[in-house]
């Protein structure tokens, strides 16, 4: 469901297909699995494969931006397109996160 | 008669995405853009969800979906039989969300306001809760929709 590359003090965790409430509690699980086993300065969390978020995928992000940010360290949101782009604009994801094209 | 489909659901979370789709068929025959498929299907999905988790607080349920076409108009019912909300404004304030350890991001009902052209909330404590939303599909001229799936093609 997800992938991850590691490169120094970064961490890239690319997501893929549709996030909502149903598929939410899988992704979550999988992400804080690679972010504790990987302690890195800078989490992108790459959506170019994402298809569908709706506000579950908010939520997500939200709470991986806030243990990024207890840890010192900070999130970046990467490739999201069309109606995923749209939804993280909304809700203010890239007031909070760094957009990577 | 009236034009309308009608769709019976279980509170399954596998219905969430069921549910969307569906909808966006439907909607199909407005001849609608990609964008506006993507709205419908997100709000329609903000609606479930909310069914499933707090209507229904992720117990068996019964859902029902209901949408139809008004002239240029879709107009789309989401029914659940739960636990109703008992202050409706409260709820339906940006960030607000009665399960906040649950990572949910209390934005569901701002999307669906602001991705669909009206939206009501009806709800009954106890009964359950009514959401109402319409989108107008018809803002765009012709040949833009038609250049735009030229595109697709
Ligand atoms: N169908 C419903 N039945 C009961 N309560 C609901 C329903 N839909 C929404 N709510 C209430 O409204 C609040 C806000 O909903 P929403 O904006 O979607 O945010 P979230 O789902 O992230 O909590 C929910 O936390 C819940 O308390
Ligand atoms: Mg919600």
């Amino acid at each position: 469901m997800l992938t991850h590359m590691r490169q120094g003090k970064r961490l890239v965790i690319k997501l893929q297909g549709e996030i909502d409430h149903h598929t939410a509690a899988a992704i979550r699980d999988e992400m804080d699995t690679l972010i504790w086993r990987y302690p890195v300065e800078t989490l992108i969390v790459d959506v170019g494969n994402v298809t569908f978020m709706d506000s579950s995928g908010i939520g997500i992000l939200i709470g991986r931006y806030r243990i990024m940010s207890r840890m010192g360290g900070t999130l970046r949101v990467r490739g999201a397109r069309d109606q995923v782009d749209r939804i993280l604009e909304f809700a203010g994801i890239y007031k909070i996160c760094q957009k990577e094209a | 008669m009236r034009e309308y489909m009608q769709l019976h659901i279980s509170s399954d979370s596998r219905n969430e995405s069921f549910a969307r789709v569906v909808v966006a068929a439907y909607a199909a025959r407005l001849n609608p853009t990609v964008e506006e498929i993507a709205d419908i299907k997100t709000a329609v999905s903000e609606a479930v969800t909310n069914a499933i988790i707090h209507g229904y607080e992720q117990q068996p349920g019964q859902i029902v979906v209901e949408a139809c076409i008004e002239a240029d108009t879709l107009r789309v019912e989401v029914i659940d039989y739960g636990c109703g909300i008992d202050d409706v404004a409260r709820a339906m304030e940006p960030l607000y969300t009665s399960k906040p350890g649950g990572e949910r991001s209390g934005l569901g009902f701002t999307v669906m306001q602001s991705f669909m052209d009206e939206l009501e909330v009806l709800s009954t404590p106890g009964s359950g809760t009514r959401i109402k939303m319409a989108k107008r599909v018809a803002a765009r001229q012709t040949a833009e929709r038609e250049d735009e799936q030229e595109q697709l093609r």
